[in-house]
């Protein structure tokens, strides 16, 4: 078949992206060509302002040098603009006359400044900040002259000031507002930000129109007139006034234009669907984005339908910004002005330079305005983004995620807030032994921009995911706005799929699927069988939708879950039965002991979970040490599980002098109901007879604590990598109310969380008030969800009885051959399956 | 050559693993959803963990494992980690013939 051909005009970082993402779906479906008026590679443009304050060079900046084109296969015009399409024979013309044919055309043609239409616009030393050329003048005429202005307060206007500066120049930079970064900050928030740009020596001029740029005698521009008559001296001025979607070329092609090329949700114009648009040249639902993160996204959902795949589309993006000048910290996201039906909480402490704003609405954050310290940007920004209901935390809110979530549960971002003060040596990831400076250079040489990519080429957080949190943050400082953190709850499964845990749950129930094969054939799976990321999380919610209908793949679960039992580092396993409620016997406690002996095993150690531990079993004796323990009455203690592990009880009022309730009855009960119940992660109980509460259950995933009057239910609490303590969501009175209320949240999380997500991220995900309203106050909804809990564990088996029988318990056989001399074809069949 | 029965195939789950043994030697053998079998050292090339132990992915060419230890993925096909991991993990000649599958692990290292 005849390849496509696919034509980029705009080698910047919108279309380039498209580009890659492109090559990474569908490596062989178009020829591609790019025109760039550029005569670079693609650069990552938001660090031109690094550049201009002698921070980078430019070659820091590459993102695609030349070579990466060639590799690729695709054609680059560098240098040619393109100045004409013939949408009828499809035909794209440049400058010098080059013409390349499209199938589909993509246009990424960036933005132009906008040059202020005052006399003497025209003249030598008056430029804009958009380009590598730009800032090269800018660099030049820092070594040459003495004087510049900027116009324009923004974001761009500011970085080029502070460029200025730093190499040398006396700057003024004049505004017609009344605050610098009207867009992005308020009055507040605007002069404590002059006043620490005043102390580097930036001067203003605000409230200031531009009238007119005469020239000196060299005819190179000299003075900035004001409106008001004043006068500024400048060898350079720089136009910063604002951008254009630059649609020049598509409205000469008559694609339909306003404010931007007007695109539909995979970015196709509304005039032909053969012409795509990403970047800041688009009009997307009426916004022009200016800023790399949604334009990514963009990109994303542009190639995903480019593709042939067609599921993506693009909603419109929440944004936020980041000032690069060194040394000063400004963020700014979402709606930070307030207003009508607004709450805000602001922080102002003028001496120490700190402002903060929050801005609420609805019991949602919506903006965040902060200078001086924005450790906390990203976390109000995904907070944001995700439009969680922050109620329960409102009063911490404004101290930062670490505060908050000390206060609250763990967002899973177990980072602290710190990653920009980190020096370069300091260990991220202490699993895989990755340090902030390994990431950092990753992030900038290799032009990385989301957590799968730091994890791909670093394999920082992609062990056991407590440093993620850090990670993105380390991102965040690094990129500035470039960095938009993904939504958690619409993040990937894995590399082998678009869609996220929610979507993916929801396709299985909706749309009754009831295996792995037809679930990846209904949602598009990129990969013939997934990878050990997905199938394993496929699997479970394939059995915790339909139990008792689908079969359980045990190809698609860890070693642990397959052998039942945990893998040991040289290979060996262990062996935990269960003991209910932590309790055991003399009989019990012999067969344990003859086992041992019986099966050599090196180590028989107590857990942190009440019972007893076998390791250092040889696979080929699993299932007859199983069959031994299973004869003195001992069932498999799921220690290796994503499932139910261990109830953990104290003596109680069964023995102890303080106990208020029978402890250990209720936890053995507990434990026998919940038998066999695969979860989106491990399950641990915990039941006190009192508040001394000796079983700690105010670390546990449900924690029963007992009191006179009945019992109080604490849920979601944490003991591991990051210690949370349970919440409190009620209190009743009888056993057979917290058997009921503990089944129905443990069902709920079942149902709706996301695969290796604890029930304490669980619960900060959905918030706890979500979890109230159907396990306490919804009587209704609370007993169905204890049916369909007791409906799934109806029957449960033992595993380890279950594994005696073939096929299973082929698996565990060794196939011992022996070595032998014949040449030949094999005649050996000394094989013992 | 010499080339040694080991077991049917379909006494090797679809995208699942068997361990071999000779001669204190332990062999994984392999076999993707098309029924490809692939035999490699059980040893990862990071820390020895059992290769056979983990959970087979991709097919043909493509087919690959992922170690239980610690998540190195390794081609079937080569033997070698996928990036950004390094490392090899020895191959064996393998095939199937007649529902049988043969072994030949006197193959030297690199065939
Ligand atoms: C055997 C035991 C340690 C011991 O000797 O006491 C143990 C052993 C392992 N734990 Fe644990 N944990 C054990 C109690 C705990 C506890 C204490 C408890 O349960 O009261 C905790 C903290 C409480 C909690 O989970 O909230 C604990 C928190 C973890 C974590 C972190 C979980 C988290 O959400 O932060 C992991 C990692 C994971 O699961 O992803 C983990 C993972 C592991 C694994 C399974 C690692 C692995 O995947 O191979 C360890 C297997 C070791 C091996 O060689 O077999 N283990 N682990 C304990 C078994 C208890 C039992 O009877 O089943
Ligand atoms: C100094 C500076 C700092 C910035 N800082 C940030 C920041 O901190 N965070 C952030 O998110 N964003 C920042 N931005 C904005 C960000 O760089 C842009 O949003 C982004 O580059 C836009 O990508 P694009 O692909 O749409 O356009 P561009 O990257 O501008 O690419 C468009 C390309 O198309 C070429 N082109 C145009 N017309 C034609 C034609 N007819 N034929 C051939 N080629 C053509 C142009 O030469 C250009 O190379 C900054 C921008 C600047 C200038
Ligand atoms: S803390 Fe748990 S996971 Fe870590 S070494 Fe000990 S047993 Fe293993
Ligand atoms: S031993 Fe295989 S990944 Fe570590």
């Amino acid at each position: 078949m005849r390849k496509q051909k696919l034509v980029l005009v705009g080698n910047g970082m919108a279309g380039v992206k498209t580009i890659e993402e492109v090559l990474k779906y569908a490596p062989d479906l178009y020829d591609i060509t790019v025109f760039g008026a550029e005569p670079h590679g693609n650069y990552n443009r938001i660090l031109l302002s690094p550049v201009l304050a002698g921070e980078m060079t430019l070659q820091d900046i590459l993102l695609n040098d030349l070579d990466w084109y060639g590799a690729n296969g695709i054609t680059l015009h560098a240098g040619r603009k393109v100045i004409e399409i013939d949408r009828v024979r499809r035909v794209v013309r440049a400058e010098d006359g080059t013409e390349a044919a499209y199938d589909r055309l993509l246009l990424a043609t960036g933005s132009t400044p906008f040059i202020l239409p005052v006399p003497g616009r025209d003249l030598p030393g008056v430029v804009a900040y958009r380009d590598i050329a730009d800032t090269e003048a800018m660099i030049d005429a820092a070594g040459r002259y003495r004087h510049a202005v900027v116009i324009g307060a923004g974001l761009l206007g500011l970085e080029a000031a502070n460029g200025l500066i730093q190499r040398g120049m006396a700057v003024t930079v004049v505004h017609l507002g009344d605050w610098i970064m009207e867009r992005q900050l308020d009055r507040a928030a605007a002069e404590l930000l002059q006043a620490s740009l005043e102390a580097r020596g930036m001067k203003f001029r605000l409230g200031a129109q531009t009238a007119a740029l005469r020239a000196g005698e060299n005819g190179r521009v000299a003075v900035v007139e004001l409106a008001d008559g004043a006068e500024i001296a400048a060898d350079l001025v720089v136009m910063s006034a604002g951008i254009r979607p630059n649609s020049a070329l598509a409205e000469s092609a008559k694609l339909h234009c306003e404010r931007g090329i007007v695109v539909t949700d995979t970015l196709q114009t509304v005039t032909d669907p053969r012409i795509y648009a990403v970047g800041e040249c688009a009009n997307h639902r009426g916004v022009a984005y200016g800023l790399v993160a949604p334009l990514f996204e963009q990109a994303r959902v542009c190639a995903n339908h480019l593709a042939g795949f067609g599921i993506g589309r693009y909603a419109g993006s929440v944004t936020s910004t980041k000032l690069k000048v060194t040394g000063v910290d400004v963020f700014s996201a979402g709606d930070f002005s307030g207003g009508e039906g607004c709450d805000e909480i602001v922080l102002h402490d003028r001496a120490g330079g700190i402002y903060k704003k929050l801005v609420l609405k609805d019991d949602r954050l919506a903006g965040a305005v902060m200078i001086g310290d924005t450790a906390d940007g990203s976390w109000y920004f995904q907070l944001v983004r995700e439009g969680r209901n922050v109620s329960g935390m409102r009063e911490h809110l404004m101290f930062g995620q670490g505060f908050a979530q000390s206060q609250l549960g763990d967002a899973g971002h177990q980072g602290n807030s710190q990653a920009a003060a980190l020096p370069d040596s300091a260990e991220v990831c202490g699993c895989n032994g990755v340090c902030k400076g390994t990431i950092v250079k990753a992030i900038r040489e290799k032009g990385l921009f989301t957590l799968d990519e730091v994890r791909q080429h670093t394999k920082a957080s992609s062990s056991c995911g407590s440093c993620t949190g850090l990670v993105e943050q380390i991102l965040a400082s690094t990129l500035g706005g470039a960095y938009q953190a993904v939504d958690k709850s619409a993040r990937p499964l894995c590399g082998c799929t678009e869609h996220g845990h929610a979507v993916v749950r929801k396709a299985i129930r909706e749309l009754r699927l009831l295996s792995i094969d037809e679930t990846m054939r209904a949602l598009d799976w990129k990969t013939p069988n997934g990878c050990a990321s997905c199938r394993p999380a496929l699997n479970y919610y394939l059995i915790s939708t339909w139990p008792h209908e689908v079969r359980d793949d045990p190809q698609s679960r860890f070693i642990n879950e397959r052998a039942h039992a945990n893998i040991q580092k040289d290979g060996s396993f262990s062996v935990v039965p269960r003991m209910w409620g932590g309790l055991t016997t003399p009989a019990e406690l012999r067969a344990i002991a003859d086992a041992a002996e019986k099966y050599q095993v090196p180590t028989v150690k107590l857990t942190g979970g009440q019972r007893i531990d076998l390791v250092g079993v040889k696979k080929d004796d699993l299932p007859a040490i199983w069959a031994d323990l299973g004869k003195a009455g001992m069932v498999s203690g799921h220690a290796y599980g994503k499932s139910l592990r261990t109830v953990k009880t104290c003596v109680g009022s069964e023995h102890c002098r303080f106990g208020t309730q029978r402890s250990m009855d209720l936890g053995v009960k507990l434990e026998r109901m919940l038998f066999g119940m695969w979860s989106p992660h491990k399950v641990k109980l915990a039941v006190s007879g009192c508040p001394r509460n000796c079983a700690e259950a105010g670390i546990k995933d449900v924690g029963i604590v007992g009191v006179d009057s009945g019992f109080e239910i604490h849920i979601a609490g944490n003991g591991g990598i990051k210690t949370e303590v349970a919440q409190f969501l009620c209190k009743v009175a009888s056993e057979e109310e917290v058997k009921e209320i503990t089944g129905a949240f443990l069902q709920l999380y079942r149902e709706e969380g996301f695969y290796l997500e604890r029930t304490c991220h669980y619960v900060e995900r959905v918030g706890l008030e979500h979890v109230r309203r159907q396990i306490v106050d919804a009587a209704g909804t609370r007993a169905a969800l204890y049916a369909r809990l007791l409906h799934a564990l109806r029957d449960a088996p033992d595993p380890w009885a279950e594994q005696q029988a073939e096929p299973l318990a082929r698996q565990y056989r060794t196939i011992r051959i022996e070595p032998q001399q014949e040449k030949g074809h094999g005649m050996a069949e000394s094989v013992s399956a | 050559m010499a080339w040694q029965k080991v077991c049917r195939l379909d006494e090797i789950a679809p995208l699942g693993a068997r361990v071999v043994a000779l001669a204190g030697e332990k062999i994984a053998v392999f076999r993707t959803d098309g029924d490809d079998v692939f035999a490699l050292r059980d040893a990862c090339p990071h820390q020895g963990g059992p290769l056979s132990q983990g959970i087979v992915h991709g097919s043909g060419e493509h087919a690959r494992v992922t170690c239980p230890l610690h998540g190195m993925n390794i081609a079937l096909a080569s033997g070698l980690a996928l990036p950004p991991d390094e490392g090899c993990a020895r191959r064996f000649p393998v095939r199937v013939e007649a529902g049988e599958v043969w072994l030949d692990p006197s193959a030297p290292a690199g065939t």
